[in-house]
């Protein structure tokens, strides 16, 4: 059955854009159900547990998996299980040819992130308003890619 | 090796649905996409374990009308983008004529339950169309625009950025990458 609300997990390691992104998923009209998580390590270990349910988005910031982002997709993408699972990776020091880099190797979704709360939340209920209609409209994910 | 298909779910979709009810020996008939009417009644049983097996499939029985009439607008849209021969009239009409209700009350119900009017859909929805057709290769950009009633390419083109931050010659450069990329991905893992 499709459930009425969506599943995110964020990982964020700065306390204050975890808050903003908290208070953003609290106000959306769109019912979501979101894990807030500070390190890759515990995204990666909650991911890894059979009986919890895969989310339908995983938002991630560039700085955590600079270093490791061609294995930490890799791995992403190769399991099955996360084959209908989006993949947002958003910065705030994004260059284009970046962008174009992360979405080669399997992100769904690269965001520049604003500096500031209302454009942030702008930017974040629009990505949340295309997953809903991906959701509970069966689009395509595989031709799911957005620059934003 | 690796093999890329293309699935026509509207086919696709029926088929399986005719399938199914054939497998229950239910007798029944195909009406418009996505309705199905019964000669007879079925029994609560027959209901649970036929709405059980089409979830293994991801197919739902729409019990609430309000989601009924949302999926019937969604459909209606599907088939004005689809056709081939390209429908001239506007998609309020011929959602409106379709599906005998006033456009105003459509498109409040369709704004309540899915969060997106129906105009925002109908664009999220052809720009769907569009990436297919890219993937595809089997139409240029200027047949692209043609075949879903854009004006001209410059227009399929800014509203595909609009929606996706690309433009569509981005978008076919970067999943041809992905593409390549996902390939010697495997061959590399298979390789350690």
């Amino acid at each position: 059955m499709i459930k009425d609300y969506l599943n995110i997990i964020l990982v964020e390691e700065d306390e204050g854009k975890r808050i903003f992104f908290e208070n953003i998923f609290k106000d959306s009209k769109i019912a979501i159900r979101a894990n807030v998580l500070h390190h890759i390590q515990s995204a990666l270990q909650l991911l890894a547990e059979e009986d919890i349910p895969v989310p339908e988005i995983l938002w991630i910031s560039k700085d955590l998996i600079e270093k490791c982002a061609s294995e930490f997709l890799s791995e992403i993408k190769e399991d099955i299980k996360f084959n209908n699972m989006i993949l947002v990776i958003y910065s705030d020091n994004f260059k284009n040819e970046d962008k174009d880099e992360f979405l080669v190797k399997g992100a769904n979704i690269v965001m520049e992130l604003p500096d500031n709360y209302n454009d942030m939340k702008k930017i974040v209920n629009e990505i949340i308003a295309i997953n809903w209609q991906y959701h509970t409209s069966g689009f395509n994910r595989n031709n799911f890619i957005m620059k934003l | 090796m690796k093999m890329y298909v293309k699935f026509d779910f509207n086919t696709l979709c029926k088929k399986i649905l005719d399938e199914k009810l054939r497998e229950h020996g239910l007798k029944y008939r195909l009406l418009n996409f996505g309705e199905v009417e019964f000669y007879e009644s079925l029994t609560q049983e027959q209901h649970i374990t036929f709405k059980k097996n089409l979830e293994d499939y991801g197919i739902e029985i729409i019990e609430n009308q309000k989601a009924a009439l949302v999926q019937k607008i969604k459909d209606a849209i599907v088939e004005l983008i689809s056709s081939e021969e390209g429908i001239s009239v506007k998609a309020s009409i011929y959602i409106s004529e379709k599906l005998n209700h006033s456009y105003g009350y459509l498109s409040n119900l369709f704004s309540e339950i899915t969060h997106t009017s129906i105009e925002n859909f109908l664009i999220i929805r052809k720009i769907e169309f569009a990436k297919e057709f890219i993937i595809s290769k089997k139409l240029s950009f200027t047949e692209i625009a043609y075949r879903l009633n854009y004006s001209s390419v410059a227009h399929l083109s800014t509203q595909f950025k609009n929606t996706t931050g690309m433009t569509p010659s981005q978008f076919q450069k970067i999943i041809a990458l992905r593409r390549k990329f996902s390939h010697t991905n495997e061959q590399y893992l298979k390789a350690v």
